[in-house]
């Protein structure tokens, strides 16, 4: 059973994303959305939580929203960049979603 | 594959309303069904028929109108977060002695039973808000 995790807002603002890290099982996808996609850019105090979530679990970031922010190419490696046709399958891939909210 | 939408947060505050679009669109294009778009808490501000934002500025009230009536989905409002925020069809604004009412096109007012109904029926729930 796999999970699709969407998180939208930035791991500086809530706590949410660090919960979602804390929650998720291995196997599950983590996508990030709106704000959260700050979380996707390295050296920050929350880089090494997502490297670390990527040991198990697959990471991914919505592009249209990572590139609205001026971050564009600005996303870890390792972390797969999708638009809103790769969102919607992530939906229908996994068994079941969870937005972070 | 079969969807219910749940849209939490009203337009122009964030980006939740946004996003649930460009989701709604991208789902369609390939080929889904959107069962039922719920819209609950300040979400329901997305179903009043008097926004008027600047003229560079996206309308995203209009794009769910123009959604529901090129695919013909189902915009459900929350009746009880709407009466909060002053979103009323007509019925409701007589039944509750109101001059003036102010739904969009596309959307209908209904009570909470339709997001648990959408839940069972869709193969896939996505939550959007804030």
């Amino acid at each position: 059973m796999s999970m699709l995790h969407i998180v939208n807002k930035s791991p500086f603002e809530r706590v949410a994303f660090a919960s979602c890290l804390a929650h998720a099982n291995a196997g599950d996808s983590i996508l990030m959305i709106e704000d959260a996609v700050v979380g996707a850019v390295d050296g920050s105090s929350f880089s090494d939580k997502v490297k670390a979530a990527m040991s198990d679990k697959t990471v991914y970031v919505l592009g249209a929203d990572l590139a609205a922010r001026g971050l564009e190419g600005k996303a870890m490696e390792g972390i797969v960049s999708v638009d809103y046709a790769g969102f919607v399958d992530l939906t229908a891939n996994n068994d079941t979603t969870q937005s972070w909210l | 594959m079969k969807y219910t939408i749940l849209v939490n947060e009203g337009p122009y505050q964030h980006q939740a309303a946004d996003s649930a679009i460009q989701f709604v669109r991208a789902a369609l294009e390939k080929g889904h069904e959107i069962f039922r778009v719920f819209f609950y808490h300040d979400g329901v501000n997305n179903g009043t028929r008097l926004t008027v934002p600047p003229a560079d500025d996206r309308l995203i009230q209009k794009a769910w109108t123009e959604l529901a009536e090129k695919h013909g989905l189902d915009l459900v409002i929350c009746i009880a977060a709407a009466q909060r925020r002053g979103i009323m069809d007509a019925d409701e604004a007589k039944r509750q002695g109101l001059d003036a009412n102010n739904i969009a096109p596309g959307f209908r007012i209904s009570g909470l039973g339709q997001l648990v109904e959408g839940g069972i029926q869709a193969d896939r729930l996505v939550v959007f808000g804030d």
